[in-house]
């Protein structure tokens, strides 16, 4: 499972990139596998006021929804609208063209409590086994 | 009567497949405390009792086919045609679940995706769902809509609103963090002035109805011009078989249009079943209730259709769904979708224009009873709203038609206490104008 | 070739109905509408003969599995035998024909059979009294918890919890979130009932209902139910009881001997209403006697030998329905129940319990059923084995299609791996449980010899398996027009 060393990540799967202004966020592809076709993606309103832990975007396939959680507090920055669009680049590119959104962090600490590409591997090599 | 067809031998031969000795060790899972002693109920009936005894129940109704009823204030009373009950009878339509094995259900399927099709055509929007149980919950689900796709909390509903639909929503809002506030009608329609000041960043909807339960036409597309002004969604409520002459909610920008459908080839079986129809724009889409049927491919590339955008329902939602809605009212849609593909574009304005012309005919008569006059002076379609005078007691006359086999117009007193002397009068097809001519001279001799 | 829509079959000109002639003086509209208030450009409705929608809705209707043409074992869903004699009696024009707003002196006939059809399911559920409103089990569900809610409000506290087990169907966590409560959900014990001691975990004063299906959607009766319904009493909270599987306890146990407070039929399920293809159903709720003056308005009353609605009620939670609910449905209802009889009601259960139980019997060594008590009216099996070959409960389903027969309930309840909820109802005959059993375990020996073949069921239907991706992704949910150039070229 691809899980690239220079991002970071949390327990439920979303990854989180550091960009000088604002954090990218997307979801990894162990994810996007459990989930298969990805159908839809509703995602929040820019300037919206997020939390770790409160769900932010929601992604459905065809008999499932899941939410996507806000890895650090903000301000939504930026919305993909071309996965709005095209749900399938979730399944097709989820590190890069199916990003999510982009927050403006509040509160610089919240990434520290992010997982590393190690931690995250380890946690979902032991969910699978 | 029972319809269990296996024999005492059979059930037998089955308690000893399942390595039971009697039936009640099948029954060691529920306690004994718990145990039912006796059923009581009236012994079983064959078929030809059940006949007698509901044929009694039945002829103890008086027929709206056996009078003269100017009854309508949301139910009107409208022709079928044969072909209806003939396909709608058959075993093939009245008795699958909701077609959740796609492969299994074409029929029921691809008869959806039409139905939603023409409801779409009627009301000119651009999405439709397989229907709600009826107008009333259709008209609280699109407020529960507004409330979440605006995450507004105040809800403005026309005082012309039918009653009982204004009741439901308010019964659905019940633990929902909102605000209900009513709207004024003046001279018979919605108080644009009120409207406008009560329009305010906190809406998130504007409620009417068109026409409206005076049987008045509103001036929608300012209302729903208003209601945009601050970001408020316009929810129309209309009554199809007016869309043949009058506007339909798409072309005044409605957001979401509801309605009560059932006129559109059911019978009116006392109320209900009826047919909540519910249609709103690609925007609103995944927010909205209910069942979709979606138009697809096979793996072999061939057209079918199948239930989609699911996860908006309750089975895979379940507390985040847009609604509880699990079984809705299909066969009834299945009834309109063979209404409406019988009538056709012109069928249609044909019916709604006899309506138009009988209730115009029939308001001009009634107008010559001396204690009788129009309550308001607005367009209306094929209901209106007359005034009586003082000193005559409009349930007292009704009892006096109702000995020649008319049921005269409906007072609104029990709905509206301020205007206890207007009563509600409707003209649909069905009513000839010698039906009219009479009623008119009984309510002549009746004071 | 699949059938044309019947937009397709349309040919300009062409009428499906003709109108009488007007007998009123004919005026253009135009006299008696406002142009800013007339409709523009017409539906683009089909423009059809008679004879095509005959034909195209009679071809439509044989695509279709139903009950009259096919065993369907649809758990949770009570697929039982709609007699005719009922669609006769709902169609008689003092049912048919009557106006809701009636005097009631024109409908006493109507009035009494409701009031008669109240009187039977409080003596068939132990229940206090029943509203009629609720137009199908959801909208019962719904009118339970408003009920809920209203009997708090009344005891001014706030309570903003619903207990609901894992096990229960969807439509109870969302009946209970529109009522603006927060679902806290209970895990199964390992017997598949209600764990006593998570629930004794999750109960406190905030709770304001459980909510609680009997017997549950794996067909077992929750054995803990008096003494459940006594803890949550301890509390004030209420018992609310979906019967949507009433029809395992006609006769054998009633819901208000188990300290229900609260409960909802459906009458499309238990008493035999046909499903329509997703409705029309009915869901009457039932209560004990102390909620009695929760219920929806207006309710039927008989004073001496007449009955007359009542509106007025102080504590009603107000209407769900536009008018008195779904009363085509309730006279069907009716029919069935004065048709069986106590002695009818009572071998419909067993019955079903019966037949359930046979069939499980059968197939449960093939189909692991993971709990092993006694069913009542059903049970879920799982195709967990199968697995191995690669083959799913959704390829079962899909192969049971070829074979002949409506495929159960699959992936529900969610507690279940790859299960099969199966519910056979007491209108099948022994012969038809035996032809089910056959082809079930053909289909697991398919599994092993042939899985490709049950992985791409269906063969024998109109269509194979749907793109449900594509469905979801480009959402087509009305037709369209096709633009004028490809339409002819000759």
């Amino acid at each position: 499972m691809h899980v690239p060393p220079e991002l970071l990540y949390t327990k439920t799967h979303e990854w989180a990139k550091r960009d000088p202004q604002e954090i990218v966020v997307g979801i990894t592809a162990h994810a996007q596998e459990e989930l298969r076709d990805v159908v839809f993606v509703e995602l929040p309103k820019v300037g919206k006021v997020v939390k770790p832990g409160e769900p932010a975007a929601v992604i459905e396939s065809v008999k499932a929804a899941f939410d996507i959680y806000a890895p650090v507090s903000g301000t939504i920055s930026r919305v993909n609208d071309a996965v709005a669009k095209a749900p399938q680049l979730v399944n097709q590119d989820c590190y890069s063209k199916g990003w999510l959104f982009a927050i403006t962090p509040s509160v610089p600490e919240d990434v520290s409590r992010l997982l590393s590409p190690d931690e995250y591997t380890k946690q979902i090599q032991t969910a699978t086994h | 009567m029972d319809y269990a067809p296996n024999t005492d031998d059979q059930r037998q031969e089955m308690l000893r497949a399942i390595g039971v000795s009697s039936f009640e060790e099948l029954i060691n899972a529920v306690p004994v405390e718990l145990h039912q002693r006796s059923l009581h109920a009236p012994h079983g009936l064959a078929e030809a009792q059940v006949l007698e005894l509901c044929g009694a129940l039945a002829a103890r109704n008086q027929s709206l086919t056996d009078l003269t009823s100017f009854l309508g204030a949301g139910q009107y009373h409208h022709l079928i045609p044969t072909v209806v009950d003939a396909i709608a009878s058959r075993g093939e339509w009245l008795t699958p679940y909701t077609p959740y094995q796609a492969e299994a259900g074409q029929g029921t399927l691809q008869a959806i995706y039409e139905f939603q099709t023409m409801v779409c055509e009627l009301m000119q929007m651009e999405v439709a769902n397989a229907s709600l149980y009826d107008g009333a919950s259709s008209t609280a689900e699109a407020v529960i809509l507004s409330l979440r796709a605006t995450e507004q909390p105040r809800v403005l509903l026309s005082e012309a609103l039918h009653p009982h639909a204004r009741e439901v929503i308010a019964t659905y809002l019940i633990g929902a963090n909102a605000i209900v506030q009513e709207i004024p009608a003046v001279n018979g329609v919605t108080d644009l002035e009120a409207l406008g000041k009560a329009l305010r960043d906190d809406v998130a909807c504007v409620v009417m109805q068109q026409p409206n339960v005076f049987g008045c036409l509103e001036p929608m597309a300012q209302a729903g011009e208003l209601a945009h002004k601050v970001g408020a969604l316009f929810v129309s409520s209309v009554y199809p078989i007016s869309l043949g002459l009058l506007q339909p909610p798409g072309a005044y920008g409605a957001d979401i249009a509801v309605a009560e459908g059932r006129c559109l080839g059911t019978p009116i079986s006392y109320g209900g079943p009826g047919l909540g129809l519910f249609t709103t724009t690609s925007a609103l889409l995944r927010k909205i209730p209910g069942r979709l049927a979606g138009c697809t491919v096979d793996h072999a590339g061939r057209r079918g259709f199948t239930l989609t955008l699911q996860t908006r329902e309750q089975h895979i939602r379940r507390e985040k769904a847009t609604s509880n809605i699990c079984t809705n009212e299909g066969l009834i849609a299945l009834r309109a979708t063979v209404f409406m593909s019988l009538l056709g574009p012109e069928g249609l304005k044909e019916m709604a224009t006899l309506n138009l012309e009988k209730a115009h005919y029939a308001h001009e008569r009634l107008r010559d009873v001396s204690w009788l006059r129009p309550a308001f002076e607005q367009s209306f379609f094929n209901e209106f709203t007359l005034q009586c005078d003082d000193a005559v007691d409009i349930e007292v006359v009704n009892r006096t038609l109702a000995k020649a086999d008319i049921i005269g117009g409906f007072p609104l007193k029990s709905w509206y206490p301020s205007m206890p002397h207007a009563s509600l009068w409707c003209a649909t097809e069905v009513l000839s104008q010698d039906a009219i001519d009479r009623a008119v001279d009984a309510l002549k001799k009746a004071v | 070739m699949a059938d044309p829509l019947i937009f397709e079959r349309s040919v300009p000109g062409r009428r499906g109905y003709r109108l009488p002639p007007s007998d009123t003086p004919s005026r253009p509209p135009a006299d008696m509408l406002p142009a800013d208030q007339q409709r523009a450009t017409p539906p683009q409705w089909p423009e059809v003969a008679e004879f095509d929608v005959v034909r195209h809705y009679t071809r439509l209707s044989q695509l279709n599995f139903s009950v009259d043409t096919h065993f369907y074992p649809l758990g949770s869903c009570t697929m039982k035998y709609n007699p005719k004699v009922n669609e006769r009696v709902a169609a008689l024009p003092g049912f048919a024909w009557i106006h809701p707003l009636q005097p009631a002196s024109q409908v006493q006939g109507v009035l009494e059979l409701l009031h008669g059809l109240e009187q039977l399911l409080c003596a068939i559920t132990g229940m206090a009294a029943f509203t009629l409103q609720p137009a199908a089990g959801a909208q019962g569900e719904l009118t339970g918890l408003k009920i809920v809610a209203a009997y708090h409000k009344r005891k001014r506290r706030t309570r903003s919890t619903i207990l609901i087990p894992d096990s229960a169907h969807g439509t109870n966590p969302a009946s209970a979130a529109l009522s603006g409560f927060s679902v806290v959900q209970l895990k199964s014990g390992p017997d598949g009932l209600i764990d006593l001691k998570e629930f004794k975990s999750k109960l406190n004063r905030d709770v304001a209902a459980l909510m609680l299906t009997n017997p549950n959607t794996l067909g077992l009766f929750e054995y803990n139910i008096k003494t459940i319904a006594a803890l949550l009493h301890e509390q004030d909270a209420l018992v609310y009881m979906d019967g949507a599987n009433m029809n395992a306890l006609l006769g054998i146990s009633r819901p208000g001997d188990m300290g229900v407070d609260l409960l909802q039929l459906n009458l499309h399920k238990t008493f035999s209403t046909p499903h329509g293809g997703g409705g029309p159903g009915a869901g009457p709720v039932g209560v004990a006697k102390a909620l009695e003056d929760f219920l929806p308005v207006p309710r039927v009353r008989k004073r001496g030998t007449r009955f007359a609605w009542e509106t007025r009620s102080r504590a009603t939670v107000g209407r769900v329905h536009g008018w008195f609910g779904n009363i085509g449905v309730l006279v069907r209802a009716y029919a069935y129940i004065r048709a069986l009889g106590r002695e009818g009601l009572m071998r419909a259960s067993e019955t079903a319990i019966i037949n359930a139980n046979y069939l499980k019997a059968k197939l449960q060594e093939t189909y692991p059923v993971p709990f092993h008590q006694s069913c009542l009216h059903e049970f879920v099996a799982s195709a967990k084995p199968l697995k191995a070959h690669g083959v799913t409960a959704g390829d079962v389903a899909k192969r049971l299609l070829d074979y002949g027969f409506y495929a159960p309930t699959v992936y529900f309840p969610l507690i279940v791996e790859e299960a099969l909820m199966i519910e056979p109802t007491e209108t099948e005959s022994k012969e038809t449980l035996d032809q089910f059993i056959e082809a079930l375990l053909r289909i697991a020996e398919e599994a092993k010899t042939n899985p490709e073949l049950v992985r791409r069921a269906p063969q024998r239907m109109p269509v194979d398996r749907l793109d449900e991706v594509k469905a979801a992704r480009e959402p087509n949910l009305r037709w369209m027009k096709p633009a004028q150039s490809i339409v002819h070229s000759r």
